[in-house]
């Protein structure tokens, strides 16, 4: 298995707002599953996650519960609002734009 | 509404923040029991697996603080904690918060009262309504707005450009409704004049261009209202009430509103009557010639006027009024100034001045500044191994520097409160000021909202600035090797970076020490000066015979029983008079003069421009001026003898090429009369500006130019009180109706001093300041180098070295900074030499007494400021210092 790859600046935003648009999770289980979703690629700390889970909820992108776990655990949940979807859908935009153009200059080599 | 949400949960959240953080923890605690719980389900037992989850986790404070910085509210609480944590650590070390404060509120305070008079000389100059269209006429030529009424009424009935050109002129009137005449100082201003400007009465009506029917037609008067409330109880029937100005009956129309002050900065008339009465005022019709420019013009442009298109137009009514009026007119050419000082002639030095100021004001700040930031650099080395125990126990660096901006900022902030409150008082004390008090000054600087948002802007700002000095200090700190090894001791390097700052502030204080030495002795020297009279033990009686009653044919003979009367006073060794004030009181009036041989008078032709006095036989006499040559007047030249002068040499120079021979010889003034010159005296001073090169002069007798202003010169060595009394009781007893005003002539003089010492006073406060923040600079410099080296010091002397050696060993570096920045601010000071000249009068920096005086003043400072470190090098115990450690 290869390391782990660092995150590149500013994408923890847009994953962590494109896996609360698919699912409502706590903060527990979302670091989990990007680890899973990426393949254990991306590996997010948990210290790094939280703050990024404030900041978005101080935007008002995604809103949090207090509810129980299947493991009978209280844990907050987040989900992201409409504002929130606003957001993703214009970061994914910019990010495909990017990513392409990354893609685009490295083929050329 | 974005913004709105965000402030409303800023808000909400700084209310529940205790909440906020229960929640927080709660979090925390839920992750890492959800990961124990997977942990225990993979085999692992219950202990293991939550001390697992927790080192998996990491640095649980570190966490914790960068999640509160997510979230909003978090901005003002931590402001709030690092003030009140700064607030305590300043108490902690009450000398150094209290240097530190001391020295930003002079810095602060200093450049609050510059701002506050730049602010209401040139920023906020009259406060009228709509004052962004509102201008004054000036002309090119002379920069100076003033115009003759002929050519006014052109200029106001032809112009497109302005709603309505209004004309005004201060003067000094004699209200003689009472007993004894009393004085006061008027404009004298159109019919149009409150119209044009724009403003509504307080009480009553003003007048209006209707009222206008001709000269002498409008006798009425409107009173200002500090007038009306010091004169009149502020009764409001005053309306109506008719009283006497200069013995002719006025109606009191209205009173003006309460911060209206005329139109010219720094005066504060205190009533304003009509412009077509001025025969009737004056005894002389001065409205019916073109060629005498009587007062300044002012005017609102219309809407969509541009200045530019305001004065090509003003510029073609030059023309054609040069070309009309050919012999009156030349260079009539315009520009609009900003209604204040009347004009640039008077406001560009002014800008000038204040602007020199300022600078200097800002040099104050920056010394201030480097000083500070040079003990915040020594107070953060003291506190190096806090800092480092700080960093070594998890403190994010970002804290730590947070923690030292904001002591700066609350050092900064307190500093700047401080210098307000004195500022204010200083503002206080000048706007009530009256330095002359025959002059209604009024000084518009009390400080308003502008003043203290630009205190508060560069307090924030300084606070940054010197606290940003020990930030690289304290990023290059290594925790390790300062708690291992203690304070780094490190052998002092030669010359550091703090060093060449203090270097250079030094440099900047000693210059300010300097130009205020430089101001000092320019302001002994010009009461000393040559005027080319000698004011002392003389007095003035300033009377107007017009005003009196008198007709011009009848006033030469009042004139000489005035001054024959006042000889009989005991103990008056001369007794003279001259028409109008004597020469620098007042812009005395002037004339074109011409070469005997030109035939064609017009302006251009002219070969000079010269102030005129009419005097009586004595007047050289009783103002002790010498004659080079020639001969003085006498009684015998009157109106039927040869009109005579008697010039000064510069006249001369100019007219007849050298002073020589020009006794003897003619010359002509614009109305053809030939002159002949019949004595020669010394330049003296002609000009307000006492710094101005003497300008061309002649004195007429005042048989030959009968004036109706007549001031009587008596030159006695008796005292004002008893001689006042005596010469009023001597006119009294010639016409009980004729006013006078009596002073020494150096009283008189004070608004001629005027300018020079304001700014020599200005200057030398600044060089006090200077001073002590030298002094200040390099006690900081020493106390900390000292701290830095007692344990060498105890080693030395624990091994016997010499107090000299102490010494030499503790301060040998602060006084060389010193030594090289005296030495940088006397360089500075002299090639600055051009700027203080400008500014005072006879200023030369390469004055031996100046420069002794600033060596001396830098060595007395760096006593001063290495007197206590010095004692506490000496004192230097060995066995405690070996201890300690």
């Amino acid at each position: 298995m290869s390391k782990p790859a660092p995150l590149l600046q500013g994408t923890l935003d847009l994953i962590v707002l494109e896996m609360l648009r698919a699912e409502p999770t706590n903060g527990y289980d979302l670091t989990l599953r990007i680890q899973a979703v990426s393949s254990d690629v991306l590996q997010v700390n948990a210290g790094s996650l939280y703050p990024a889970l404030y900041r978005l909820e101080e935007r008002g992108l995604i809103r949090a519960t207090w509810r129980e776990t299947d493991t009978g655990r209280r844990a907050k949940f987040y989900s992201v609002t409409a504002e929130g979807r606003k957001q993703l859908a214009d970061q994914r935009k910019a990010w495909e734009r990017f990513s392409g153009a990354v893609a685009a200059i490295l083929k050329r080599a | 509404m974005r913004l709105l949400a965000y402030v409303q949960s800023l808000a909400s959240r700084f209310l529940r923040r205790d909440q906020l953080e229960a929640e927080m923890a709660d979090e925390l605690r839920a992750h890492l029991e959800l990961r124990a719980d997977d942990l225990v389900r993979s085999g692992m037992s219950r202990t293991a697996a939550e001390r697992q989850a927790r080192i998996e986790f990491g640095g649980q404070s570190r966490f914790k603080e960068e999640a509160r910085d997510m979230v909003a509210g978090r901005m003002i609480e931590t402001v709030v904690r690092d003030a009140r944590l700064s607030v305590r650590q300043l108490r902690k070390s009450p000398s150094f918060a209290i240097a530190a404060i001391v020295t930003l509120a002079m810095a602060i305070g200093a450049n609050a009262v510059v701002f506050s008079a730049i602010n209401g000389f040139i920023l906020r100059p009259l406060d009228l309504p709509n004052e962004r269209s509102l201008y004054v006429v000036e002309r090119t030529a002379d920069k100076a707005s003033s115009e003759s009424y002929l050519n006014y009424i052109d200029l106001r009935d032809r112009t497109r450009s302005f709603e309505s050109l209004a004309g005004f002129s201060p003067d000094q009137l004699w209200i003689t409704s009472g007993a004894t005449p009393s004085r006061v100082w008027a404009f004298q201003v159109t019919a149009n004049y409150f119209d044009a400007l724009g403003i509504r009465p307080y009480l009553g009506r003003f007048f209006h261009a209707a009222d206008d029917q001709g000269i002498n037609s409008a006798p009425y008067a409107v009173l200002s209202y500090p007038y009306w409330r010091t004169h009149f109880d502020g009764d409001a029937a005053v309306v109506g009430r008719t009283i006497r100005i200069n013995k002719q009956p006025y109606t009191i129309v209205g009173v003006a509103p309460e911060g209206f002050r005329g139109t010219i900065l720094f005066f504060s008339p205190d009533l304003f009557v009509p412009m077509v009465n001025q025969p009737q005022l004056d005894g002389t019709n001065q409205l019916t010639s073109r060629g005498q420019r009587l007062f300044a013009v002012i005017g609102h442009l219309k809407a969509g006027v541009t200045p530019t298109q305001a004065v090509s137009e003003l510029d073609a009514l030059g023309q054609w009024l040069e070309k009309t009026y050919p012999k009156e007119n030349e260079k009539l050419r315009f520009m609009l100034g900003r209604p204040s000082l009347n004009g640039d002639g008077l406001a560009a030095p002014m800008k000038a001045f204040l602007g020199g100021l300022m600078l200097l004001a800002a040099l104050i700040l920056i010394a201030a500044c480097t000083n500070l930031g040079s003990l915040f650099a020594a107070r953060a080395a003291e506190r190096s191994r806090e800092v480092a125990l700080q960093l070594a126990l998890g403190a994010s660096r970002i804290r730590i520097i947070r923690q030292l901006l904001s002591e700066a900022v609350v050092i900064a902030l307190i500093g700047g409160a401080v210098g307000l409150w004195g500022s204010v008082l200083v503002l206080q004390w000048l706007s009530v000021w009256h330095p002359f008090p025959q002059f209604p000054l009024n000084m518009p600087v009390a400080a308003d909202g502008r003043v203290y948002l630009v205190a508060l802007a560069l307090s924030v700002a300084s606070g940054l600035v010197f606290g940003a000095v020990p930030l690289r200090q304290v990023l290059r700190t290594d925790p390790y090797a300062i708690i291992k090894a203690g304070a780094p001791a490190g052998a002092p390097r030669r010359l550091t970076a703090r060093d060449l700052l203090l270097v250079a502030q030094i440099a900047v204080c000693a210059l300010l020490v300097m130009s205020s030495m430089v101001a000092l002795r320019g302001l002994s020297r010009s009461l000393r000066a040559d005027f080319g009279f000698d004011p002392h033990n003389v007095t003035l009686v300033e009377t107007d015979l017009a005003m009196a009653g008198y007709r011009v044919p009848d006033m030469p003979a009042m004139q000489r029983r005035m001054i024959d009367a006042l000889q009989t006073i005991p103990g008056a060794e001369a007794v003279a008079l001259i028409g109008q004030a004597p020469p620098i009181l007042f812009v005395s009036n002037g004339s074109k003069v011409f070469t005997e041989t030109t035939a064609d008078l017009e302006p251009a032709s002219a070969v000079t421009a010269a102030v005129m006095y009419s005097v009586s036989p004595d007047y050289f006499l009783a103002a002790h001026t010498r004659l080079v040559s020639g001969r003085q007047f006498t009684w015998h030249d009157d109106a039927s003898a040869q009109r005579v002068a008697i010039v000064n040499q510069v006249f001369a120079r100019r007219v007849f090429g050298s002073p020589a021979g020009a006794v003897g010889r003619f010359y002509k003034l614009p109305d053809g009369a030939r002159i002949q010159v019949v004595g020669l005296i010394p330049d003296g001073k002609n000009s307000l500006n006492l710094a101005d090169e003497p300008q061309p002069a002649m004195f007429f007798p005042i048989l030959q130019s009968p004036y109706s202003d007549s001031w009587l010169v008596i030159r006695s060595e008796r005292d004002l009180s008893q001689l006042s009394t005596a010469i009023r009781a001597k006119l009294h007893g010639l016409d009980p109706g004729l006013p006078s005003f009596i002073e020494t002539w150096t009283t008189a003089m004070q608004g001629a001093l005027f300018a020079p010492r304001m700014a020599s006073i200005t200057l030398g406060v600044l060089g006090a300041m200077g001073a002590i923040l030298s002094v200040t600079g390099i006690f900081g410099m020493a106390a900390y180098s000292l701290t830095k080296r007692l344990k060498e010091l105890g080693i030395r002397v624990a091994l016997g070295a010499q107090q000299g050696e102490i010494l030499r060993a503790a301060l040998g570096r602060p006084f060389k900074v010193l030594l090289f920045g005296s030495a940088g601010g006397l360089v500075l000071g002299v090639l600055a030499s051009r700027v203080l000249s400008f500014i005072v009068y006879q200023a030369t920096p390469r004055d031996p007494i100046v420069l002794a005086g600033v060596v001396l003043a830098m060595f007395v400072v760096g006593l001063t400021a290495t007197w206590i470190p010095a004692r506490r090098a000496l004192l230097v115990d060995p066995l405690i210092l070996l201890r300690d450690e």
